[in-house]
């Protein structure tokens, strides 16, 4: 494992790799440098964001970011409002929000979506690959279309009183679901069948290949959508909104943010510090799970 | 060796969430469990609340647009009711109230009370039968406290639902008394006067960046609704109230011709090449600026007039000196003559989904002067009820405000798109006024298009 | 026990040893049924480890998604049968919308799988890759609150005598041109949103694609290379047939992703100056203006413009079957 750990990052053995061939292609500098320039195109933006949230509210409506390159003019004040500020304007509140709304919201359809996954590959049975298309339909119900209905079911009992985020936490998972099935159902299908039925004529049972043969295997794809579902349910506005019934105790960042884009004004100045706290742990995620993007999906199953 | 590897891994995810956690828990963890509607904790004198009765534990849920620091004043406004009631009173204020209070009332999870800002809006929630009359005492205290009216826009078809609580006046100019007193302008008392102010102003200062007017009307989803006030400004200037109200109601077409002549009117600023936009560009910059934004280019000197409503104040930056012979002040949009004084306001209504007794009594003390002269003294806002002393509101500009509010001459119309159907009022009026500004169409074409929206 | 009821964190970790137990229980009734020969235990395993998940779908989906279609031939309070009018409405007023989601539709998928690969491609095995794939993907992480905020910076418009806060037109304008009004000019403001669309999305597909490079085995490249392949050959006609499926997977993704975006029109151009798209005005619809039946039969037709996509993924799904036996 180690070894070929080590071989696989040695940049003379690239050639060898499906990407290796593009590269060369297109000749190892230019490449370089177009990978360079569209690196430089996505950060720009947010870089821009990430100094205007230093700058005083006066030059973020007057002047252009750059300027602070020739008239630096720094300030913390933003922070310090978004952070320590009255409390509807106080981000740290709706920051831990988000990450109890997430969490759970991230485990549950990914974990549900994986068993059907296997449901909808390994498992053979009649009408399969019709729920299988159905489900892959089902992505497209515009979630303000369920809403309604959705928020019927939890509105008035005292389940929803007691347990103010369950219902986020419902939504999130049967908004994620189709979406995870697609995704996983299909890395799933690219396990080899051999794999699972040498298992099965080993006499594993359905949960010993599933726990010991499948999740294994699916650890990569599995990571990838879980960041993915987390980053959906962190970003996302909509659902926040609505099913927290836009009571604060339990609304989303997203929710914070967005009232200070109000009818009446924009304060771009909190906006910005605020934006910028709001993708921190996003980031930290990625860093943390981004080990199994460069092992790649499913690449252990293919080299066995 | 996997499932080693995977231990490590869920070890390691177990940790970071345990550090999320910590990080997060220092922000504040209660559920509500704990928290208590106060009771006896308090310096305020209960007396006056007694009227309203006492409540144990009782929890009112109270939905509005207001939010950010105006939301915490809100808060504020109402602490001693809270302390001397023992109501618990949530209040949640968003920007997407418009649509998230349809979603709420549909999904059965409406909240006890809801300040409307339109009451067009209020009116819809009324068609599905959601909301409840005003009781017995809230409509005492409105009706004590508010002329006829301001009341009406509350009444649907004979009854009383909504209660008015704060409001604006719309038919202001904003400008800089220091700039104008270097440049010997005066404050135009008429419409012809202002234009001449105009002309005078092109002649001294008049440049690519430097202009009389400015202006903007971008507003994310609502972008369009400056404009729309401008025009009922000239409407009410141009063609006068009565035909207004019949503009309002639909007894006349959208696109009457005194409505085009009103237009064009906003067009003779709004479109002139000369006149508009300071600091910003030509015309067509107005659909694409921030509505606040535009107007902060009085404080930069590269406009002299801003057109807009009285909360304006609330989008200057800090420290501005808001005052008659300060930074910045606001005089009221002239009409033809100086007789007479049509006024463009605005306010919001709270209205209520049920007749529990608690949220009954909370709307009764929001329609109360008591409530009233509370929010006012806390600064920021005016209320249109008449019990507020003026020498309570928090700054010049509110306090003209507020005298214009009770001004007994002022002939006071309601926000027009306010009234109307939505798919007009926050819909067609606002995208086709965007497109005139733009340049796509013409104004009898515009109107027409309104006009052709209308539902049935 | 307080803790667990009163605090957020508590409820947190209530939730997910809820969640933990109910998988055991799951897969305790599994290992059970495992037991059991023939149909009755496929039956049972279809219920255990499918069935959670399709009964949220049917409560969270299929039943809306019916109750949307007939909404869609009701009126506008869903109280009287008005048959097709409300689609008649958005086919006379709504084509503005209608051609705008065909155009993002058909934008977005592609720029962002071409960028997407080929970015992904580039830094395959780079010494930076890991960081090079943390800027493309810093995107992701951005909601469309906070994307409205970075690009208002970038597309800003003054006009030309006015100092420039826009990233864009500051460059123009020093270079010596006229500045441009970037969502005020149709039809090119709705490719400058869709712009926005596709820098957010790159960062999935390149994910999700890298990963499938790194997948293909290196065997078949060599023996393609010793049949004396040339690079674009190989390319073409051994990387991105062996990525197919996740290629598949990716387009369809963003493509529904796409279909049911309206944040970006409406904090961006409040969806005028002719940028409006079918999400966004059965936004409108349905939540401001009161209308269920207009805004049901715009979410009806967004469903209907997905069929051609699930047509084509069915049938790669069974070509994939037959390819593997």
């Amino acid at each position: 494992m180690t070894t070929k750990a080590l071989t696989s990052v040695n940049p003379s053995k690239s050639t060898g790799s499906a990407a290796g061939s593009f590269k060369r292609l297109v000749g190892n500098r230019i490449g370089s440098a177009f990978a360079l320039v569209i690196a430089v195109l996505w950060t720009v933006p947010t870089f821009g964001l990430f100094l205007s949230s230093f700058r005083p509210e006066a030059e973020i409506k007057g002047s252009g970011w750059w300027t602070v390159f020739t008239d630096p003019q720094f300030t913390l004040d933003n922070y310090a409002q978004i952070l320590g500020g009255a409390t509807s304007t106080n981000l740290a509140v709706y920051f831990q929000n988000s990450v109890v709304i997430a969490i759970p919201a991230t485990i549950a359809p990914l974990i549900l979506a994986i068993m059907a996954s296997y449901a909808f590959s390994v498992l053979q049975w009649k009408g399969r690959d019709i729920v299988f298309v159905a489900v892959f339909t089902l992505q497209i119900v515009p979630l303000q279309m369920a809403l309604i209905p959705l928020l019927r079911v939890f509105s008035g009992t005292a389940v929803a009183d007691v347990f103010p985020f369950l219902s986020l936490w419902v939504a999130h998972t049967i908004f994620g679901l189709p979406l995870a099935i697609f995704l996983l159902h299909n890395f799933m299908s690219e396990v080899p069948r051999d794999l699972i039925e040498a298992a099965r004529i080993d006499g594993a049972g359905h949960v010993t290949v599933f726990m010991r043969v499948m999740l294994p295997l699916m650890l990569p794809a599995i990571a990838s959508y879980a960041i993915f579902q987390f980053l959906w349910v962190w970003n996302d506005l909509l659902v926040g909104l609505t099913f927290s019934g836009g009571s604060r105790t339990v609304q989303p960042l997203t929710a914070a943010l967005a009232a200070m884009t109000g009818d009446r004004g924009q304060d771009w100045h909190l906006l910005t510090a605020g934006a910028f706290i709001s993708i921190l742990l996003p980031l930290v995620v990625f860093f943390a799970l981004q080990r199994f993007f460069v092992r790649g999906l499913l690449a252990g199953s293919v080299k066995g | 060796m996997r499932t080693q590897k995977l231990r490590r891994y869920g070890v390691g995810i177990a940790g970071g969430i345990a550090m999320t956690l910590a990080l997060a828990g220092c922000a504040g963890d209660d559920l509500g469990g704990g928290s208590t509607g106060g009771g006896g904790d308090t310096d305020a004198d209960c007396a006056a609340f007694e009227q309203y009765g006492t409540f144990e534990g009782d929890r009112v849920t109270l939905s509005s647009t207001i939010s950010d620091q105006e939301g915490d004043q809100l808060e504020e406004s109402w602490a001693d009711f809270v302390a001397c009631t023992g109501i618990t009173i949530e209040h949640n204020g968003t920007n997407e109230f418009e649509s998230q209070i349809f979603v709420q009332v549909e999904g059965g999870n409406a909240p006890d009370l809801a300040i409307f800002p339109q009451p067009g809006l209020m009116q819809r929630m009324n068609e599905g039968g959601h909301l409840v009359p005003a009781g017995d005492d809230v409509l005492a205290a409105a009706e004590e406290n508010y002329t006829e009216d301001w009341l009406s826009y509350g009444n649907i078809d004979g009854t009383q639902f909504g209660v008015p609580v704060m409001g604006s006046v719309k038919s202001f100019v904003w400008y800089s008394p220091s700039v104008f007193e270097e440049n010997g302008y005066e404050i135009p008392e008429t419409w012809d006067e202002m234009m001449e102010l105009t002309d005078q102003i092109v002649a001294d200062h008049g440049s690519d960046t430097v202009k009389p007017w400015c202006f903007g009307i971008e507003s994310g989803g609502a972008t369009g609704w400056p404009a729309t006030d401008f025009v009922e400004d000239m409407v009410l200037r141009e063609a006068g109230p009565d035909v207004y109200d019949q503009w309002v109601d639909h007894e006349i077409p959208f696109d009457d011709s005194q409505i085009v002549a009103s237009l064009d009117r906003a067009g003779d600023i709004l479109k002139n090449e000369d006149y508009v936009n300071g600091g910003i560009g030509d015309p067509r910059s107005i659909a694409s600026t921030p509505w606040a934004d535009a107007g902060l280019q009085v404080l930069n000197d590269n406009c002299f007039l801003f057109r807009a409503a009285s909360f304006f104040e609330a989008q200057l930056p800090e420290g501005t000196d808001v005052s008659p012979d300060g930074d910045i002040f606001a005089f009221y949009l002239p009409a033809d003559s100086a007789d007479e004084q049509p006024l463009l306001v605005a306010g919001d209504y709270v209205a209520a989904f049920n007749d529990n007794e608690a949220t009954q009594a909370l709307q009764a003390y929001l329609a109360s002067s008591e409530w009233a002269n509370s929010r006012v003294s806390i600064g920021g806002v005016v209320s249109p009820n008449q019990g507020v002393d003026p020498a309570n509101a928090s700054s010049d500009v509110l306090r003209l405000t507020l005298e214009l509010m009770q001004d007994e001459d002022a002939i006071a119309r309601f926000d027009g798109s306010d009234l109307m159907p939505s798919e007009v009022g926050a819909g067609t009026f606002w995208s086709q006024m965007t497109a005139w500004i733009d340049g796509q169409t013409e104004s009898d074409a515009a109107l027409a298009a309104i006009e052709s929206s209308w539902p049935e | 026990m307080g803790f667990f009821l009163y605090s957020k964190n508590g409820q947190l970790i209530l939730a997910v040893l809820a969640f933990v137990a109910l998988l055991a229980v799951l897969l305790l009734i599994a290992k059970f049924a495992d037991r059991i020969k023939g149909r009755k235990q496929t039956l049972v395993m279809v219920a255990v480890f499918g069935g959670p998940a399709l009964l949220l779908l049917v409560l969270g989906q299929v039943y809306p998604a019916i109750r949307t279609m007939w909404m869609s031939l009701m009126d506008r309070r869903s109280e009287n049968f008005v048959g097709l009018t409300n689609y008649a409405y958005l086919f006379e007023d709504g084509l503005t919308a209608l051609a705008n989601t065909m155009l993002w539709v058909v934008l977005v998928p592609a720029g962002s799988t071409i960028i997407g690969l080929v970015y992904a491609v580039l830094i395959d095995k780079s010494r930076f890759e890991k960081v090079a794939k943390s800027l493309l993907f810093l995107p992701m992480a951005i909601s469309f609150v906070g994307a409205g905020i970075i690009w208002k910076f970038v597309y800003e418009y003054r006009g030309s005598a006015q100092e420039q806060i826009g990233l864009l037109n500051a460059l123009i304008t020093s270079l010596g041109f006229e500045p441009v009004r970037f969502l005020q000019d149709a039809p090119l403001n709705t490719v400058f949103l869709i712009v926005v669309m596709v820098w957010i999305q790159a960062g999935f597909a390149m994910v999700v694609l890298s990963a499938a490079i790194k997948a293909v085995p290196i065997d078949i490249i060599e023996a393609a290379r010793l049949d004396g392949a040339s690079a674009w050959q190989l390319f073409t006609r051994v990387t991105v047939p062996s990525i197919r499926p996740s290629l598949v997977v990716v387009l369809t993704t963003i493509c529904i992703a796409t279909l049911k975006v309206f944040d970006i029109t409406l904090t961006m151009t409040g969806a005028e100056f002719n940028t409006q798209v079918l999400a966004n005005e059965m936004y409108d619809w349905s939540f401001t203006f009161g209308n269920n039946g207009i805004g049901s039969a715009m979410a009806v037709v967004i469903f209907l413009l997905v069929i051609p996509l699930v047509v084509y993924n069915v049938r790669q799904m069974n070509k994939n079957k037959a390819v593997r036996g």
